[in-house]
């Protein structure tokens, strides 16, 4: 059965074991957005033993690139991209400490295992809902990588961020879940 | 000779740009509605639901319908005898295009294949715009665009078979694919199928079906019942909305068929997300 949740940034290792493939959360508190540009400029930082531009440690990612706020607005239509790329970059980040990640659509086993190893999940939102998702961001500062333009890493401030537990840390997977009840062969 | 000008393309253009990022059209739309009716998982149907709060808020509130604003496409037909004045059609469609992106507020993603970079001087603000040219009879501009996103754009491919891989070749490829894609093209999809042609007509045609309005019956009666026996063999995928399982996979299939080579069965399939944010304007 699904559950659902309200949780709040950080997350613990405690409540990453309690999320289960399926279950639903409403998050709040400081996400940090970054797509695969960045995700290779954090890598190479870890690389070189330099610090990263927020702290990863309980921290949750969204792969997002926002379109430019209107004026008066902190931020624009802000929904998730596809996540396989950052498939390559991902488990390194999981292994310093990062406990949630959200986007859209299949990791690969490199992801989903080290979220078996390290205890984080992979979160899905709603695609092309980036109008509705936006308007749950309350602010939004860039913090790294301005240069990018809608890939730099943004610090946001969300409030009930409506997501789904894609991948837990038991190597449950809601798309291959999901799929079988429904697949006709 | 009708003369129209320069500025008027301009203006035209910038204008369903923005207008499509917040509106999604009645076609897609009434599909997106009919797949929540139809829905059996209720997980798919709650996302569902959730994409047509989000087609309202878009809509009611001059916000676009996804950050991927995507690459702006055209199928242009200009008329014989029609004369631009001011200007060349092309750079009409790109000066519109910037002004569109940039006086809407939408995100900007083109960037070079390589270091990736979003420059002004060469490609920024979303330029160059994919444009297809085309001359016809008459006296006016006939201007089909599209938003493309990225996601779905990702999964699409093409391959020429042999003649004898036949219609089921087409249909076991087309499977392949949307099977292959699962969740990260954000179904439910429009399928678009180039066949025939040369490699490169295939890919076009299959681009350009996607520009027909989801629910109209192909003009060819064994295409159209070749489009409803694809679109129940992907609904049997149990894909759902944004790969949650579910009956609804696709919204439609649309075909364009053409003559090819003897040696030859070109198949294209591009895939479009369910925010068809397509529009077709006459100057």
């Amino acid at each position: 059965m699904s559950e659902t949740y309200h949780l709040t940034t950080p997350i613990s290792d405690e409540t990453i074991s309690t999320l289960k493939s399926g279950d639903i959360v409403y998050l709040s508190g400081i996400i940090y957005t970054a797509r695969d540009a960045a995700h290779k400029r954090l890598v190479d930082l870890l690389d070189e033993g330099k610090e990263l531009p927020f702290d990863v440690k309980g921290a949750v990612i969204y792969f997002v690139g926002p379109t430019p706020p209107k004026p008066g607005d902190p931020i624009g239509s802000a929904g998730p991209t596809t996540s396989y790329r950052m498939d390559s970059y991902s488990p390194r980040l999981i292994a310093e400490g990062l406990k949630g990640m959200i986007g859209k659509g299949k990791r690969n086993k490199d992801v989903t295992d080290a979220c078996q190893e390290h205890k984080a999940v992979y979160f899905g939102a709603t695609g092309g809902a980036g109008a509705l998702l936006g308007k749950q961001i309350k602010s939004a500062e860039v913090i790294a990588y301005e240069e990018l333009g809608p890939e730099a890493v943004r610090k946001l401030e969300v409030v009930d961020f409506p997501v789904t537990v894609v991948n837990d840390a038991y190597g449950n997977d809601l798309y291959k879940i999901g799929r079988a009840q429904y697949e006709v062969k | 000779m009708r003369e129209i000008k320069y500025e008027e393309i301009v203006k035209n253009v910038r204008d369903i740009i923005v207008y499509s990022a917040s509106n999604l059209p009645e076609d897609a739309l009434n599909a997106m509605k009919e797949a929540y009716e139809n829905e059996k998982s209720p997980v798919s149907k709650e996302v569902l639901k959730q994409l047509l709060e989000n087609a309202d808020i878009a809509s009611s509130e001059a916000r676009p319908l996804c950050q991927d604003t995507g690459l702006a496409v055209f199928f242009v037909k200009i008329g014989a005898d029609v004369k631009v004045v001011g200007g060349l059609l092309k750079d009409a469609i790109n000066d519109g295009t910037e002004k569109g992106y940039v006086e809407g507020y939408l995100r900007a993603s083109t960037c070079h294949p390589f270091t990736r970079a979003n420059n002004k001087d060469t490609v920024g603000y979303n330029l160059p715009a994919i444009i297809h040219l085309d001359i016809v009879e008459g006296d006016k501009i006939d201007i089909e665009y599209a938003a493309k996103g990225g996601g779905s754009e990702n999964v699409s491919r093409a391959r020429v078979f042999p003649p004898a891989a036949g219609k089921q070749g087409v249909i076991d490829y087309v499977r392949e694919c949307i099977s292959d894609a699962g969740p990260n093209p954000c179904p439910p999809l429009t399928v678009g199928v180039g066949i025939g042609g040369t490699f490169e007509k295939a890919v076009i045609s299959s681009k350009h079906a996607l520009f027909r309005n989801i629910g109209s019956v192909n003009e060819d009666p064994e295409m159209a019942e070749m489009e409803d026996v694809i679109k129940l063999e992907l609904n049997k995928l149990g894909i759902g909305t944004m790969g949650m399982g579910g009956t609804e996979t696709v919204l439609a299939v649309h075909i364009e068929a053409n003559p090819c080579h003897i040696a030859s069965l070109p198949v294209s399939v591009n895939v479009q997300c369910h925010s068809s944010r397509h529009t077709h304007i006459t100057i």
